[in-house]
């Protein structure tokens, strides 16, 4: 038998929608069959006497009443639903969560963290292009740790990111550290003066939990992506990110590490770090250079080493003499090349292997690799080293340390190739050689050298000279005299091979055109307080934990990922 | 492709949006105020559509539209004036009208006068019947035609002389603005904004009505409608949204109805073009006795206030109403922060103290709509789905994403974008 009981609250206001709510509330009570919950005005109280809800005791009730209808299975069930009116009102106001808005769009993020410098990116690669151009035209950094990301996209997010002078770290870029906040994986390591660029994620980690094991600190470590380092992408963000650190004050030694790339790259970013004031201990996998360092640069062969150097020099700045890298601005711009013209074969062999070091493709008569083999000797290409003491020339000739003709047909024949920048020859003294060979080369040096200045070219002669004062020829006579004609002078082969590979690396051009990178300014890429983060939920959450303010973009695949439709809003933005 | 900059167009649309100043200036019969209004048409809300496909509160307000014309007597009459083709439909934005619920505006109903002053086009609306039983829900019993005619010869002349006799008519923007300040969002809650539009009336029904008894009657009818101010509105925002149409290369929503089997949009930048798709069923909270079982499809001009950045865009103003969108004035934050989302602009004269006064999300760009995925919200009255039950609750619904996607498809082939 059902059983209608009423309550007339007066003098109460509720708006109408709370009481709908509580008329739910009250239904959803056991033993409920309907319910009305409204202020009784006429109207009101005609709708409750049309459901079979009102009673006696309500039907004079006023507009400012409010009236609570019941109809249960019981006149019991009737009286606890009542008395669980004030509760169920209480329990609504008091389970109010308050949970933040999440944006669903980089641009509303933006808006609400304005200070934010970095966005995280980790959508689909299919969208993470997108993304990051939309970031970067916000004028946020980009950390993409998306994969499948085609090279192309790539470099066009890299050309836009160096145009407006902000960093992207990635595609497939797992690891960075920032003023000790890590994006996606990273070790907590001590903060400290050594700075690292690393196109590796587990290298970047084995390096920076080294260096905390020795005892000593990263102030930044920058993830490049494993790509940054290949010819196409020409180490932009390697480039950028240590010219960051190079003016970054916190920044003592930089570390740059990758697996391994094509020697191009590495000749490419050997002379840009030159250009830097800061010593960067370089470890290119599996790039073994025959020197130990060039410039400020300091070869390490595994990631260890590396570490343990940066924390020595670290430890040791002021005893570091920074080699002034050597001025090309009297060369023309023809000059590119060197041609070395051996007459000892090791000489020639050495020279070749550390000029590997500091330019791709040196070509030569007795080259190592097959592609840089000269077939024809007698026309050299690009960057050569002839060793004249091969049979082609010796036959019915005297060997050349002992005959300078030859050679010094040579001599001038280089010096009137346009592209020539630096010609390097040996002079090998002691008994059996020649008497005297300054005399036959000084005076063919500065003749060729005049000659090409009287057509606006600055020719560089380096000579090599091995021997002793006691060798018939006497070494500082010899020294003196080719000194005397203009020639530079060098007694250990991998100095002299050093000296021109700085010029020739310096004539070399850039892979890219870096120029923009003086807008970089490190202050912008080290304030990590707020990051935006869109994709992966975990990450965000690895930021809060990490006391960032960190905003998660509830991100969708645009158009819900329909092509037709994502072409049409692509071709109506541009 | 024509060299269209569709930042700057939307920008512009945008700007004459919020620019816009809509006036109620007057109160007339349709035939005298709306232009081409024939004795034999009837307008209702949303796109066009024919009987055939009318929901059931749709077709009830049409009997209800041609008897209270005496174009029939009775149903039956109706009806078969209907099949005979006597009578003819059109959609009230096609007449720069608009209508809640059912819309139904017929020849001789006396209708409210708007006119934007900054750009001078006009808009109109019907008179609010209150609740209970009334036309715009499907209801045409005798009663409900009774109250239509007397809303029609007593109430509406005592406005149309009390507006008449004020110097500037009432500002409709200004009034929206204060009452977004009072708890009102515009579209489901206009309580505050009645009770302004009351007491704007009130001096002036005094001074001119010489009956005491009607100016009476009709203050307390007026004062007892929390949507009494609701028609005016409409209309108000109708004057907005039209401002905006027709900028060529705009992507801004300038129209969005329901008939109750269709909601139908309007591009700015794609002239007077209808796109549609099958209207949604709203979730929402029922009075007693009622469930979503008895819901008619969504129906009714009034989401012309989401289209101007109000209703459900300016959910963080309404507190009150909070429980439509699950429950926490949180939740009312995070609804405007989700339509911030897909607008273009935050408008310059309707703010919301809750979000720091803020101005609300205005100017929807089809665009966002369908790269988010995000539709726009709507607050609306829930219809029975029979003719003449009336009003059974309220709560939210959105738009067919279809809409939207079919309008940017149009756009990019009219612009020749993917040439």
């Amino acid at each position: 038998m059902t059983h209608i009981v009423n309550e007339v609250r007066s003098g109460t206001y509720y708006d109408s929608v709370v009481l709908m709510q509580l008329q739910k509330s009250i239904l959803a009570l056991k033993g409920v069959l309907d319910v009305g919950v409204m202020m009784g005005t006429e109207a009101n109280r005609d709708v409750l006497e049309q459901s079979g809800l009102l009673t006696e005791d309500s039907k004079y009730a006023a507009a400012e009443d409010l009236i609570i209808a019941i109809k249960a299975e019981s006149a019991e069930k009737g009286k606890d639903a009542l008395d669980s009116v004030d509760m169920i009102m209480s329990q609504r106001q008091s389970s109010q969560t308050s949970q933040d808005f999440r944006p669903r769009s980089l641009i509303t993020a933006v808006r609400s963290l304005p200070d934010a410098r970095w966005v995280l990116i980790s959508v689909p690669g299919r969208y993470a292009v997108d993304v990051a151009l939309e970031a970067l035209d916000l004028g946020k950094n980009v950390f993409l740790y998306s994969d499948n990301v085609s090279l192309d996209d790539e470099i066009l997010i890299k050309k836009s990111s160096l145009e407006k002078g902000l960093l992207v770290m990635g595609p497939d870029c797992g690891t960075a550290v920032i003023n000790g906040v890590g994006f996606g994986f990273a070790n907590v390591t001590k903060i400290g003066p050594v700075g690292v660029v690393a196109a590796s994620g587990t290298g970047l980690q084995a390096l920076i939990v080294s260096l905390d094991g020795l005892g000593s600190g990263v102030s930044h470590a920058f993830g490049t992506g494993g790509r940054d380092l290949k010819d196409k992408v020409g180490g932009i963000t390697s480039k950028q990110a240590l010219s960051l650190l190079a003016g970054d004050n916190d920044t003592q030694v930089i570390v740059l590490t990758s697996k391994p790339l094509a020697s191009e790259v590495a000749i490419d970013l050997i002379r840009f770090i030159n250009t830097l004031n800061k010593p960067v201990v370089v470890n290119f996998l599996g790039f073994v250079p025959l020197v130990t360092r060039i410039g400020n640069v300091f070869f390490a062969k595994t990631l260890h080493e590396a570490s343990d150097l940066a924390v020595k020099l670290s430890s040791n700045l002021d005893s570091i003499t920074m080699n002034t890298p050597v001025s090309n601005k009297e060369f023309a711009p023809s000059q590119r090349y060197v041609r070395c013209l051996f007459s000892g074969g090791t000489l020639a062999y050495e020279t070749l292997l550390v000029l590997n070091t500091f330019a791709e493709g040196v070509y030569s008569n007795i080259a190592i690799n097959s592609d840089y083999k000269l077939h024809d000797a007698s026309v050299s290409k690009e960057h050569t080293v002839i060793d004249m003491g091969e049979d082609e020339y010796t036959l019915g000739r005297l060997h050349p340390m002992m005959d300078y003709d030859l050679r010094l047909r040579r001599l001038r024949q280089e010096s009137e190739d346009e592209e020539t920048a630096v010609i390097l020859l040996d002079v090998v003294l002691g008994h059996g050689s020649h008497p005297n060979p300054s005399a036959e080369l000084a005076p063919m040096i500065s003749d060729v050298k005049s000659a090409a200045l009287s057509e606006g070219r600055y020719l560089e002669i380096v000579v090599l000279v091995i021997g002793t004062e006691n060798d018939p020829q006497e070494l500082s006579v010899q020294i003196e005299s080719l000194r005397r004609a203009g020639a530079h002078v060098e007694t250990c082969t991998d100095k002299a091979a050093s000296y021109v590979g700085n010029i020739i690396m310096g004539l070399s051009p850039y892979l890219i055109n870096i120029k923009s990178l003086e807008g970089s300014d490190i202050d912008q890429v080290t304030q990590v307080s707020s990051i935006i983060n869109v994709g992966l939920e975990y990450f965000h959450e690895s930021l809060i934990q990490q006391g960032v303010q960190s905003t998660h973009v509830d991100w969708q695949p645009p158009a819900q990922g329909n092509e037709k439709l994502m072409d049409i809003l692509a071709k109506m933005k541009s | 492709m024509d060299k269209i900059n569709i930042e700057k167009s939307n920008a512009l649309a945008v700007d004459k949006m919020m620019s816009a100043r809509p006036i109620l200036v007057g109160v007339g019969r349709a035939s005298d105020l709306i232009p081409n209004m024939q004795a034999n048409l009837i307008l209702h809300a949303g796109p066009p559509i024919t009987w055939e496909k009318m929901s059931g509160p749709m077709k009830g307000a049409v009997i209800g539209g041609i008897i209270f014309e005496n174009l029939a007597k009775n149903e039956e009459d109706a009806i078969s004036m209907i099949e005979g083709g006597e009578i003819e439909f059109a959609p009230c934005h096609e007449f720069d009208s608009v209508g809640p619920m059912a819309g139904v505006t017929t020849a001789s109903m006396q209708i409210y006068e708007i006119v934007n002053s900054t750009d001078g086009n006009k808009a109109y609306s019907n008179l609010n019947e209150g609740y209970g039983k009334v036309l715009r829900y499907g209801a045409y019993s005798e009663d409900v035609i009774k109250k239509l005619r007397w809303m029609n010869e007593e109430v509406a002349p005592v406005i149309a002389d009390a507006l008449a006799s004020s110097d500037h008519g009432i500002d409709i923007r200004q009034l929206l603005s204060e009452a977004l300040h009072m708890g009102d969002e515009g579209h489901n809650r206009n309580k505050a904004g009645s009770i302004l539009y009351t007491a704007k009336l009130a001096p002036l029904i005094a001074k001119h009505c010489d009956n005491s008894s009607i100016a009476s009657d009709v203050l307390q009818f007026l004062a007892d409608n929390a949507l009494s101010v609701l028609n005016p509105v409409m209309a108000g925002c109708k004057a907005m949204a039209d401002a905006a149409h027709g900028i060529e290369g705009s992507t801004i929503m300038t129209v969005m109805a329901r008939n109750g089997t269709e909601l139908g949009v309007r591009i700015s930048g794609l002239g007077d073009r209808w796109f549609t798709g099958p209207v949604g069923q709203p979730v929402g909270l029922y009075f007693p006795g009622f469930t979503s079982d008895d819901a008619s499809g969504d129906i009714g001009d009034s989401t012309i206030t989401e289209t101007v950045g109000i209703g459900g865009f300016a959910m963080a103003s309404a507190p009150a109403i909070v429980t439509f969108v699950s429950g926490t004035p949180q939740d009312a934050l995070n609804a405007t922060m989700e339509m911030y989302e897909i607008t273009v602009s935050e408008h310059k004269h309707f703010t919301i103290p809750a979000l720091d006064f803020r101005g609300t999300p205005v100017g929807v760009d089809i665009r966002k709509v369908v790269e988010l995925g995000i539709t726009p919200r709507i607050n609306t009255g829930i219809a029975h789905k029979d003719a003449g039950v009336g009003q059974v609750g309220a709560g939210l619904v959105r738009p067919p994403m279809s809409v939207f996607e079919e309008s940017l498809v149009a756009f990019a082939e009219h612009y020749g974008i993917l040439d």
